[in-house]
């Protein structure tokens, strides 16, 4: 914000990597909250690791442009790797996490050479297919997963050989604080980058990118292959937490749900991802103990408003306030 | 052993028929609109509750509830296509993705208030039952039923596309909806009219398939991968590509779940993506 040029003319530069105020904020009271809300922190925790699994999708689909609706694949992946190390005695939770990073990226990264190619249509219909394989796989590999019955007997070991996960979460919530927050960082230095900007060029015009000399194929494995292993990380920690894994992280209702997260949240912005699955999950859980019923038909009513009215999400329709209440931001 | 083969043949292609008649509207609506609508089977859904209600509580023979359920869907269709759909042509796909899911949960919550989670029954005229004999091997009556009228429905599209003038105009919207409307087609009442029809034979569809897949709230979400699929295979926009794709998938179906039920429905999905990866653009997709 250093000298605002005349409108319309735009120097062009990488985005701003500074920290501002709002941001610094908005992590305070993620801290705040552990301290405020005692009794709440396990449903806390969930929504550290959803907001996590929202940021990873955010980075292929708001920043590339890969709609995805099966990313509950990696999602899955790290939750069964974590929880199968830990029925076979490697209890060790922060190794533990990045083998299940590992697994998300390996795989993401197989898989991504088969996403990235093709149309928006093509990109939907695979990884939606890639989602249900791997349903149907776990759900047939039930020796090793457990099946149906999901995977009980996770012993986790304490945390730094000093905190053991409690049932009241507060292991659990600030594991997920620390986590999320340094994946956050990561995915923050990665959109500010140059790579980060020509994600955006190819989201954008795909055509066009390959004419300025971005290989916009090796961009897309790139970026998907990071966010599997952050998918792989956030599904390690809800195993890790929750000391179960059932098939249900790898459903179809789990990817769709993320999605409507994001979107709402507003997409292509980072803290999009954290604020939509915030809101969502709280909304949830408030409102589904009123009736399941009403709730999905809010939801659905929500949805069919945001896209109509309100693109951007939540932080976007904060942007257009802003805007015009004579903020100078943009 | 060649009897079982043949069974499963039969049946593949009774469910491969049904497939088509739903999805077909869906895929003219993408190859015309790259619009993914995945609330597609919901007018399935609304014409099988059409014809359940109509035949439970007015008493109405299957057989009259079946075009019922197509005017009621198309009727449905072209309310929302006019109000709601057309807002968002432009709009990029997850756009259109997250609307239409949007409106499949409306669906699914008000399907469900109203006539409750159950599965729905429906009792099928005496001569659709059992079986007949045709060459020593037993054949679903109501199977033959709907190859039958699946077959007549795929006649009258062909003709309709390739003989009529209103034909003329959905094939050269397909092909260049800007050209054509340079042209002096009214592209908008073209896809109007396209989308009332093809949601009237989801209805139809829904209403004809309720003995085979099944009818609950749910159902728009059970199986819009088939549905997705159909197209994503066939390539929008074509009825050949959505013909060929529905037989392969309600075969490839209906066989692995019978000689192998142990991987279930893995075979659909990985049959899925390898074709999806061989025909990125469908097997009889145009090449964009």
């Amino acid at each position: 914000m250093s000298e605002p040029g005349p409108a319309g003319a735009v120097a062009p530069r990488l985005p701003t990597d500074r920290w501002r105020a709002a941001e610094i904020v908005f992590w305070l009271a993620l801290v705040a909250a552990f301290f405020l809300f005692p009794q709440h922190r396990v449903l806390g925790s969930q929504i550290l690791i959803t907001a996590l699994f929202a940021v990873s999708l955010d980075l292929i689909l708001g920043y590339a442009g890969i709609v995805s609706l099966g990313h509950a694949a990696y999602f899955g992946l790290g939750a069964y790797v974590a929880g199968i190390l830990a029925v076979h005695g490697w209890g060790e939770p922060i190794s533990g996490l990045l083998i299940a990073g590992l697994a998300g990226a390996l795989f993401g990264f197989a898989t991504s050479i088969l996403v990235v190619r093709g149309s928006d249509l093509a990109q939907l219909m695979v990884t939606l297919g890639i989602g249900l394989m791997m349903y149907e796989l776990a759900n047939q590999l039930s020796s090793i997963t457990g099946g149906a019955d999901g995977l009980s007997g996770v012993a986790m070991n304490k945390l730094l050989g000093a905190f053991s996960f409690d049932l009241a979460g507060s292991t659990a919530y600030v594991y997920s604080v620390v986590v999320l927050f340094l994946l956050f960082v990561v995915a923050r230095r990665i959109v500010a980058s140059p790579f980060g900007l020509s994600l955006r060029g190819v989201r954008e015009n795909r055509k066009r990118m390959p004419a300025i000399g971005a290989p916009v194929t090796r961009r897309l494995i790139a970026v998907y292959t990071v966010s599997a292993a952050m998918a792989g990380v956030a599904g390690g920690l809800l195993t890790q937490t929750t000391q179960f894994v059932g098939l249900d992280v790898f459903g179809f209702p789990r990817s769709a749900d993320l999605m409507i997260m994001l979107v709402l949240g507003g997409a292509g912005r980072l803290y999009g991802g954290i604020v939509g699955a915030a809101v969502f999950m709280l909304a949830h859980h408030w409102l589904s103990d009123l009736n399941p019923i009403y709730w999905q038909f809010w939801l659905g009513l929500l949805l069919v408003v945001v896209v109509l009215f309100a693109r951007g999400g939540l932080l976007g329709a904060i942007d257009v306030v802003r805007g015009r209440f004579g903020g100078r931001e943009r | 052993m060649i009897g079982s083969a043949l069974g499963v043949l039969f049946d593949g292609i009774a469910y491969g028929s049904l497939l088509f008649v739903i999805s077909i509207g869906l895929s003219v609506t993408m190859g015309l609109m790259n619009f993914v609508n995945l609330a597609h089977g919901a007018f399935a859904m609304l014409g099988g509750y059409t014809c359940v209600m109509l035949m439970s509580k007015a008493g109405v023979p299957f057989l009259a509830t079946l075009p019922v359920a197509f005017v009621v869907a198309a009727a449905a269709g072209i309310v929302l296509e006019r109000t709601l759909y057309v807002r968002l042509y432009k709009a990029p796909p997850l756009d259109q993705v997250m609307f239409s899911i949007g409106l499949v949960f409306m669906a699914i919550a008000a399907t469900t208030y109203f006539f409750g989670p159950s599965q729905q029954p429906v009792r099928l005229p005496d001569f659709l039952r059992g079986q007949v004999q045709v060459f020593g091997i037993g054949l679903g009556a109501y199977r033959m039923f709907l190859i039958a009228v699946v077959a007549a429905i795929t006649v009258a599209l062909h003709l309709l596309l390739v003989k009529t003038r209103f034909g003329a105009q959905v094939r050269a919207s397909v092909d260049n909806a800007v050209a054509s409307a340079g042209l002096g087609i009214n592209v908008n009442r073209v896809f109007g009219v396209t989308f009332a029809l093809g949601s009237g034979l989801a209805g139809l569809g829904g209403g004809l398939g309720i003995d085979v897949l099944g009818l609950d709230p749910t159902f728009p979400f059970k199986y819009i991968v088939y549905f997705l699929l159909v197209v994503a295979i066939g390539g929008a926009g074509t009825i050949k590509g959505g013909l060929v794709a529905a037989m392969i998938l309600g075969i490839c179906d209906v066989a692995g779940k019978y000689y192998i039920p142990q991987v279930g429905s893995f075979i659909i999905y990985f049959l899925m993506v390898l074709l999806m990866i061989l025909y990125p653009a469908g097997l009889y997709g145009r090449r964009s």
